[in-house]
């Protein structure tokens, strides 16, 4: 702890913000002034942050695109929906396997064990398709994928020229569904530049799911505590290792959006009588859009950390209100947990008292401090790239929320109580009860009340600040993207991608915890990146300053 | 060689005038050729006698890279080089995108080498400038003067008002040029001395009133222009005015374009005229 105490008094944070956004002009200091919050403990209320607004054009963020959103996070972990890219080449080629997102399809000799993740799908735009509109090529693609692997179903996605031009995929899309009869073909209008973020894709790959897939199986599931597992997007594993969980629990997962998932798991989820929710950012409307429809209600489960994973079974367990689950959790907990106490008790000795920064994602920033809070490291500074004040504040500010011109334009779907399978799971009565003994449900408080006084929380952090970050609060270890990655390490300090986890993984639940405690031991106790010294570090070529200044 | 584009809101007979001006352009023995920049590949009609035109953008096509000048370039009346961009069907793809290919296209086959010895290239575009793609023949290096058919009625001068905005943000960094309103009259009150105003008030000239004549109607029918169809009507002589205007043209200028307030003005004094 003493080590902690003396790290905390080399700054002050009123002086880093002041110091992040001292080379802003005027403008945009003010802006971004907003999106920069030190955390304090205030009486009754969480501090206001900034998010979910247009990044400032020359600032290089480190947000993607609505596209990047849609198919490649939201829709391309599903291995059996193929995903028709329209648009020139490489927008499917580059969102083509990147976010080392795994599946099972099964043995062999599985029925249905189809894969088709590592294929890669576009209709290839080229300069006539533009002029002259790219509708028949869309459905000359779509018969030629049909002809070639006749899928259950094909997802089209639309790219930045395609709503340029105002292709109508969704009729071509119904034209073929119509037309090929076994085949639910739908698109998503998710082009590059809607939105601010990324976060709008998931929106309305969320949307096109519950319309077109969400309902449409109903041969009875087996099992006896039947949950969705949502926002869990099987990096590196992660999927599996809760998966295993689950079954030693006697939890049956119907479906996981969409780590690891399939089509028939779609068409199945409203089958289950909860709906744990992972990252509450990129798949909220969906777990919402089901309590509506059909009356299955969530609850915001964690399954980063082997203390928040034991917490979240511990809910899923006292929310079917069944001893007899009740009892089989505590047991797995009891089996799992000494390796784990184990294995931080060694990693401990290295990494307590060493200091964190995690920016990436609309929950793992948050998720991950549980991580290291599990190896007595602590996190100085944190915050999303493309979540909302709610993600930070939690759901209670969400009537508050300004609605502007960017999440307008992103569809809001009206969803009506099933007419003959919607069910409540559980009465008010019971919801109020179990709320009282701690199982909250539609409850997500944010990053921001579990992040100690005097932290850093930055929404949309971009390279300029970062590095400027490292270089004031010079962290043991930095946790972002690709790229962030490579700059990061230039500045001596070790880091590790939270969204592909670089080639490790799994780093859920209780195995991925042991993992995760040793890779980041196995980081921060390296020394090599601080001996990397680039020439102009030791020989400064050239100095400059603004016009402004 | 002159580069001319002709602009004007749709329907107020940029087409027609064109191509008729582009007759007696040929009678003073100037050689022309007339590209069309409309996905309807209309501009061309009196000239070749009918829609036999093979658009630029159907032959890339259907051709691919392989494409030769003469492929896309047709021979019409008294010697005047047709070509069409063509583009979409209604209702689909990018018509200005088409547009900036056609005319890049044009270029590398050398369409306005000077072994083509041209005089003129006109330049018919659809409509308002309404994308990026509709402005790419007055974008540096390509058309150098403007001409804006217009009439009396109010939204063809609000589109021409328009059109001149087009003008001013390319005439600042190129040398494209207003070089007049043409106004192919509708029979509106006052509307020669309107459209003298209003062109004053542009910062240019009305470089011809052409009267409204059912001779131009009875030479389309016959898929002609005016002057080849009867060369001795009195409307001949109207576009054979309009042509050695444009010849003798010097009056170039980046246009002020209006406000709209001050627009509806113009609109008001000369309608009010009339009814006083």
């Amino acid at each position: 702890m003493t080590i902690i105490r003396e790290k905390m008094v080399q700054w002050d944070p009123v002086d880093i913000k002041a110091k992040l956004i001292a080379k802003y002009p005027p403008k945009v200091a003010r802006k971004r002034a907003k999106q920069i919050l030190i955390n304090e403990a205030l009486e009754n209320e969480t501090p206001e942050i900034t998010a979910n607004v247009r990044t400032i054009p020359g600032i290089i963020t480190m947000r993607g695109c609505t596209y990047a959103g849609c198919k490649g996070v939201i829709m391309g972990p599903t291995r059996d929906i193929v995903n028709l890219v329209h648009g020139p080449i490489g927008c499917s080629f580059y969102a083509w396997l990147t976010r080392r997102n795994q599946t099972y399809a099964g043995p062999d000799d599985t029925p249905d064990n189809e894969n088709f993740m590592n294929y890669c799908f576009s209709t290839d735009m080229q300069e006539q398709d533009i002029i002259f509109g790219g509708e028949k090529k869309l459905a000359a693609a779509i018969q030629e994928v049909y002809d070639l692997i006749h899928p259950k179903a094909i997802g089209v996605f639309a790219t930045c020229p395609v709503g340029l031009i105002g292709d109508d995929i969704h009729t071509v899309a119904a034209q073929m569904k119509e037309k090929l009869g076994d085949c639910n073909v739908f698109a998503f209008s998710c082009e590059g530049y809607k939105g601010v973020s990324q976060s709008a894709g998931h929106h309305i790959a969320n949307n096109q799911v519950f319309r077109h897939i969400v309902g449409e199986n109903d041969v009875p599931k087996e099992g006896k505590f039947k949950i969705n597992l949502l926002g869990e997007y099987n990096i590196g594993g992660d999927g599996f290792e809760i998966d295993r969980i689950f079954k030693k629990c006697g939890i049956t997962n119907i479906s996981t959006f969409s780590g690891n998932s399939s089509y028939d798991q779609f068409a199945s989820a409203h089958q289950a009588d909860l709906n744990a929710v992972m990252c509450h950012r990129s798949i909220n409307y969906v777990a919402d859009m089901l309590e509506t429809k059909f009356g299955i209600p969530w609850v915001k489960v964690n399954f980063i950390g082997a203390h928040a994973t034991a917490k979240s079974l511990r809910k899923i367990a006292a929310y079917f209100e069944d001893q007899e689950l009740i009892n089989r959790v505590e047991e797995v907990i009891a089996e799992e947990m000494p390796d784990i106490e184990a294995a931080a008790k060694d990693v401990g000795t290295r990494t307590a008292g060493k200091t964190a920064m995690l920016f990436v994602g609309g929950s793992r920033a948050h998720h991950y401090q549980e991580l290291f809070k599990e190896m007595g490291m602590k996190t100085i500074s944190a915050g999303y790239e493309f979540a909302h004040r709610d993600d930070y504040e939690g759901r209670q500010v969400i009537p508050n929320l300004k609605v502007d011109a960017d999440s307008r334009n992103i569809e809001e779907i009206e969803v009506e109580p099933d007419e003959s399978r919607y069910s409540p799971r559980k009465t008010p009565a019971e919801i109020e009860a179990l709320a009282g003994s701690g199982v909250d449900l539609k409850k997500y408080d944010g990053m921001i009340s579990e992040m100690d006084e005097n932290t850093l929380i930055i929404d949309d952090l971009n390279q300029h600040e970062a590095e400027k970050l490292v270089e004031l609060m010079k962290p043991d270890i930095f946790c972002a993207g690709i790229k962030e990655k490579y700059s990061i390490m230039k500045l001596g300090v070790p880091m590790k991608q939270l969204h592909s986890y670089d080639s490790g993984g799994p780093y859920a639940g209780f195995r991925g915890a042991i993992n995760f405690y040793h890779e980041i031991d196995r980081l921060v106790g390296s020394r090599v990146f601080s001996y990397l010294k680039a020439p102009w570090q030791k020989n400064p070529e050239l100095t400059a300053a603004y016009v402004w200044e | 060689m002159r580069k001319v584009a002709i602009y004007g809101k749709g329907g107020i007979g940029k087409s027609t005038t064109t191509q008729n001006t582009v007759a007696g352009l040929v009678e003073m023995g100037r050689k022309v050729m007339i590209v069309g920049c409309d996905p309807k590949a209309d501009s061309t009609r009196l000239m070749l006698g009918g829609l036999a035109q093979k658009s630029v953008l159907d032959t890339l096509r259907e051709e691919g890279e392989d494409v030769e000048l003469d492929d896309i370039r047709k021979e019409g009346y008294a010697g005047v080089l047709c070509v069409e961009s063509g583009g979409p069907e209604p209702g689909v793809g990018c018509a200005g995108r088409g547009i900036i290919t056609s005319i890049n296209m044009l270029e590398s086959l050398g369409a306005y080498d000077e072994s083509e010895k041209l005089d003129y290239a006109f330049y018919d575009v659809l409509g308002d400038v309404v994308c990026g793609g509709f402005a790419m023949p007055i974008r540096d290096g390509k058309a150098q003067e403007i001409y804006i058919v217009v009439s009396g009625e109010m939204m063809a001068m609000y589109a021409a008002n328009n059109i001149s905005k087009g003008i001013r943000k390319f005439a600042q960094t190129g040398d494209v040029r207003l070089g007049g309103l043409i106004c192919n009259s509708r029979m509106v009150d006052n509307e020669k001395e309107m459209i003298e105003k209003f062109a004053e008030k542009l910062g240019t000239q009305m470089i011809h009133f052409v009267p409204r004549h059912n001779d131009v109607q009875r030479a389309e029918i016959n898929r002609q222009t005016v002057i080849a169809w009867n060369p001795e009507v009195e409307q001949a002589d109207e576009y054979r005015a309009l042509a050695a205007a444009i010849d003798g043209n010097k009056n170039f200028v980046i246009p002020k374009p209006m406000e709209i307030e001050e627009l509806e003005g113009l609109l008001m004094e000369f309608g009010l005229l009339d009814a006083a």
